[in-house]
């Protein structure tokens, strides 16, 4: 167990130092970040000075090191629009869009896994086929445009619900949080089910796939042997076995909620840290977007490590190796 | 067996199961009749495809989608399991009637530890309390042969071996203390060294506890040393029945004959084995009059015209044959 | 082709209703970016041909509609079903294009990877593992935000993402082709690699490829869409069906939704299109399911 902890660190620290590499290297050869920083009608004398400070005049390999250093210290550098560390930024906005994220996987589960066992168990059957249709629809959608017909139809044409912004939060251990404002709840719901419906039509499937394949197992027919009831079955003895699969991509699927957050949050203008990433593109804000990289970065190999901590709680043949 | 005095506990009459496919519909049972007193043990026997399982899954109401039970009787204690609906099979199946199936790498659910396997049973099926169930579980497991049985109940199935594992599944089978057992195929795929302990442990465990068996399996050397009875069925028709001695030793179907050539006997290891020949025909499609006559070497005119039905021969055997074999006599 | 029309798969094909959804919605999509631009009365990105008189028209059913624009018009006074026409040929092109090349790269690399093994392989498929552990629209994003706007660039970005899927099943395919005892005779009988590896070889992984070239196809319809949405995609001059939804959401809180809605929905008439008949292709392709 502990040689299995020690490899998984190993793995996940080489991943996120190629990760730095990769974001160093693309971050050097892409624009004059210099430009950010000094006035408009600075001298050349003013804008070496910067270049300077910035340590942009050095080699690569001196570049790469002191941005490598700076990271591990935990030294993100200064935003260049804020003027404010480039963390503290996007930690302010983190707890936003984590809660939309969970709100949306909490939706797409609790409809995507009764709609995909009862598409399983009854495969031939009409409504089975229109859920198929319909889920299908759902990965070919564009979330962005969902996200605007709702905002057109829910909040400009009924006024249902505000279509813009996060609404009043409450204090939860220092953290900001919508969830536990009644107001909260009003304006996560839209964004929240924009983003979901992607990943609901996706675990749907797997889901089902999953219930197909198990339902051709022995033991289902022999759990009803013993007199189980056709629920106990389905729920007891097929979903757990049909999850296996929908577990190893349940991690790939968190991030895919937090990358296409991005958009959600930009279309309903909510201050997570997927907004602040997409407007420090456009303002080529270097720091920031780094900072949200690698704290990405991180969070997609924390959960990696989790999806297979619970792999193993759920299949007992699978041991930590 | 309409000598035999004892009440009956299991009858089947004319039993129909088809399967509507887009090929066409298969009739795996078409027509099977017989009957099981309490404590007798009765082989089902015929090839591959001959239908037998479909009968042992008839009668727990298993056929799924595409197949359906077309018609005839299932008649436990006289009631017609075939107008039972869902929830009077739920009490039936695994406290009146358990089954046993083949491959016992694939009959346990790979997730839930055995202990909650056979836990669950005794949940659907008594009043104990779990202290009471657990207690349960180990004499069962115990009783067929699982030693360290209190730890064992922790244990998954993938950490058993093919033969532990259906010796789990027969203790599953007992646990509610059923009436009949419906074993399909139990020792097919099982090596051959654990086959006979297997069936020893059956045979032992159902005289101990008065229950009945139907033991599904194409293999008439098992049957012979397991059965009081045995049906044939080929292409879904019983052909011939009989007490387990008189049959084995003097069939009247030709078919039945053919079967038990094909045994190898050790005795005899210089005789060339003997084969059936020819293949079970299309079921989907199959010809008028006699099933067997394509690979009957007694085949006349009139199997081509007129289905055989079953009608007594000599002894306690019936077969459906026009041209019966006499004793001694080859086909 | 007599075989081909008396095959079971055409005979499924016939059966399937979705399949057959989904190729005449893929047949009119084709037909739509090669004859559409003929027949549309206006080219929208010829300024002479727009006439700011004519902007935000609504459909041609609501009230001021012009039967000239049966879907309405934007603010320049552009047809939007010609703006969409366009627009989907932008979009169909970048994602075929795209498709093509990942499949090329990916294919390629799959094949060293399992033909050659050892470190070759290793570096590959360490960086494919990578790779797939992030969302593709992130990466596309990153590469995107770095190299800035542009067809070639989306090109490029998709083509980041999408070799991965394909280096996998090919190298997975490849492994357990060149144990079997024809590719080992060939290689005994001291077949040059590279012939080895097109004749024997290549021929046997293809299929598995079509199923998830057809479906990538409509993913990058979708990403390229996402990337246009937020701005860096593909330039204003040349906007696919993606900068359209951006652009009319710019207007849609003024009640002018048909510039947004209608190009949304052609997207999603395009992309279910495509998954609807690269799931019959899966299902006809992959007898394991069947």
């Amino acid at each position: 167990m502990f040689g299995y902890l020690l490899k998984r660190l190993i793995q996940m620290t080489l991943v996120l130092w190629v990760v730095s590499v990769i974001v160093f290297l693309m971050m050097s050869f892409t624009g004059d970040p210099v430009f950010m920083v000094v006035p408009i009608d600075a001298t050349d004398a003013e804008i070496a000075q910067a270049r300077r400070i910035l340590g942009l005049d050095q080699s690569l390999l001196v570049q790469y090191w002191r941005f490598i250093s700076s990271l591990v210290q935990g030294d993100f550098g200064n935003s260049y629009v804020f003027r404010q560390p480039a963390m503290t930024l996007i930690l302010e906005r983190l707890p936003a869009t984590v809660e939309m994220v969970l709100v949306a996987m909490a939706l797409a589960l609790a409809v995507a896994i009764p709609l995909g066992v009862y598409a399983g168990a009854n495969p031939e059957s009409r409504i089975s086929r229109t859920i198929m249709a319909g889920s299908l629809l759902g990965i070919s959608l564009p979330g962005f445009w969902v996200g605007m017909v709702l905002i057109f139809l829910f909040a400009v044409h009924w006024g249902f619900f505000p279509s813009s912004g996060r609404g009043d939060t409450a204090e939860f251990f220092g953290l900001r949080i919508s969830l536990l404002t009644a107001d909260g709840w009003h304006h996560i719901i839209l964004p929240a089910v924009t983003l979901s419906l992607a990943t609901m039509a996706i675990l749907l499937r797997m889901t089902r796939a999953g219930m197909m394949e198990v339902g051709r197992q022995d033991f289902m027919k022999f759990a009803r042997a013993k007199g189980a009831t056709r629920r106990d079955v389905l729920y007891k003895h097929g979903l757990k076995n049909a999850l296996i699969p929908v577990i190893t991509i349940f991690g790939l699927q968190l991030g895919d909620l937090i990358a296409f957050a991005t958009i959600t949050e930009t279309i309903f203008s909510w201050p997570g840290m997927g907004k602040l990433l997409i407007d420090s593109i456009y303002r080529a804000d270097r720091p920031v977007i780094v900072v949200y990289l690698m704290l990405v970065a991180l969070i997609f190999v924390i959960i990696n490590f989790l999806v297979d901590i619970v792999y193993t709680l759920i299949d007992p043949r699978i041991t930590l190796k | 067996m309409a000598d035999t005095a004892q009440p009956k506990l299991l009858e089947v009459r004319n039993l129909r199961t088809y399967f509507h496919t887009f090929a066409g519909t298969v009739k795996a049972v078409n027509g099977v009749s017989f009957d099981i007193a309490s404590g007798e043990v009765m082989g089902l026997v015929g090839e591959s495809g001959g239908g037998k399982s479909v009968v042992g899954f008839s009668i727990l109401g298993l056929i799924d989608s595409p197949g359906k039970i077309e018609g005839g009787q299932i008649l436990l204690d006289g009631e017609d399991l075939v107008k039972a609906g869902e929830t009077r099979l739920r009490e039936i199946r695994g406290r009146d009637i358990s089954m046993v199936f083949q491959d016992p790498m694939t009959s346990l659910n790979p997730l839930h530890s055995v202990g909650r396997q056979m836990d669950e049973v005794l949940r659907l099926h008594s009043e104990l309390d779990a202290k009471a169930r657990h207690t349960a579980c180990v004499e069962m497991l115990e009783s067929v042969g699982i030693s360290r049985a209190e730890e064992r109940l922790k244990a998954y199935p993938h950490q058993f071996s093919g033969g532990m594992r259906q010796r789990v599944v027969i203790a599953i089978a007992l646990l509610a203390r059923p009436r009949l057992i419906i074993a399909d195929e139990p020792t097919t795929a099982l090596d051959v060294t654990i086959q006979s302990q297997i069936l020893k442990l059956m045979r032992r465990q159902i005289a101990e506890k008065g229950a009945s068996m139907i033991l599904v399996t194409h293999d008439l050397a098992v049957v012979s040393e397991m059965a009081d009875h045995i049906t044939v069925l080929y292409c879904g028709n019983v052909v011939e029945r009989g007490r387990t001695r008189e049959l084995i030793e003097a069939p009247a179907h030709p078919y039945t004959r053919g079967l038990i050539d094909s045994i190898p006997d050790l005795s005899n290891r210089h005789e060339r084995l003997q084969q059936i020949p020819g293949t079970v025909p299309d079921i989907r499609n199959l010809p008028k009059g006699c099933n067997f006559r394509d690979r009957c070497p007694r085949a006349q005119a009139l199997c081509a015209e007129v289905e055989p039905i079953l009608t007594a021969q000599r002894g306690s055997l019936s077969a459906a044959c026009h041209f019966p074999l006499s004793p001694g006599e080859t086909a | 082709m007599t075989a081909f029309f008396q095959s079971e798969f055409f005979f499924n094909y016939r059966r399937s209703s979705s399949a057959m959804i989904g190729s005449a919605l893929m047949a009119f999509f084709a037909l739509a970016v090669l004859v559409g631009p003929f027949v549309v009365s206006q080219n929208p990105y010829d300024i002479a041909a727009l006439n700011l008189m004519d902007s935000y028209k609504p459909p041609v059913w609501l009230d001021g509609g012009d039967a000239q624009f049966w879907l309405g018009t934007d603010g320049q006074g552009r047809d939007v079903w010609a703006s969409i026409l366009y627009g989907a040929r932008i979009s169909l092109f970048i994602g075929l294009v795209a498709m093509v090349a990942s499949c090329a790269i990916g294919t390629l690399l799959g094949l060293i990877a399992g033909f050659y093994g050892g470190l070759v392989d290793s570096i590959i498929m360490r960086v494919a593992d990578i790779q797939l552990s992030f969302p593709s629209i992130l990466i596309a994003l990153f590469l995107m935000s770095a190299v800035g706007t542009g067809v070639d660039k989306v090109l490029i970005a998709l083509t980041a993402v999408g070799w991965v899927v394909y280096a996998r099943t090919v190298r997975g395919s490849t492994l357990s082709e060149i144990e079997k005892e024809y590719v080992q005779a060939a290689k005994v009988a001291g077949l040059p690699n590279a012939k080895i590896i097109r004749k024997h070889v290549l021929p046997n992984v293809l299929t598995p490829l079509i199923v998830i070239a057809t479906i990538q196809v409509g993913t990058f319809v979708l990403i390229e869409a996402s990337l246009s949405f937020l701005g860096v995609g593909v330039p204003i001059t040349q906007p696919s069906l993606g900068l359209l939804i951006k652009n009319g959401f710019d207007v849609l809180f003024s009640g002018l939704w048909w510039t947004s809605v209608f190009p949304g929905v052609a997207i999603m008439m395009l992309v279910f299109g495509i998954n609807l008949f690269g799931d019959f292709l899966r299902d006809e392709l992959n007898p394991r399911l069947k």
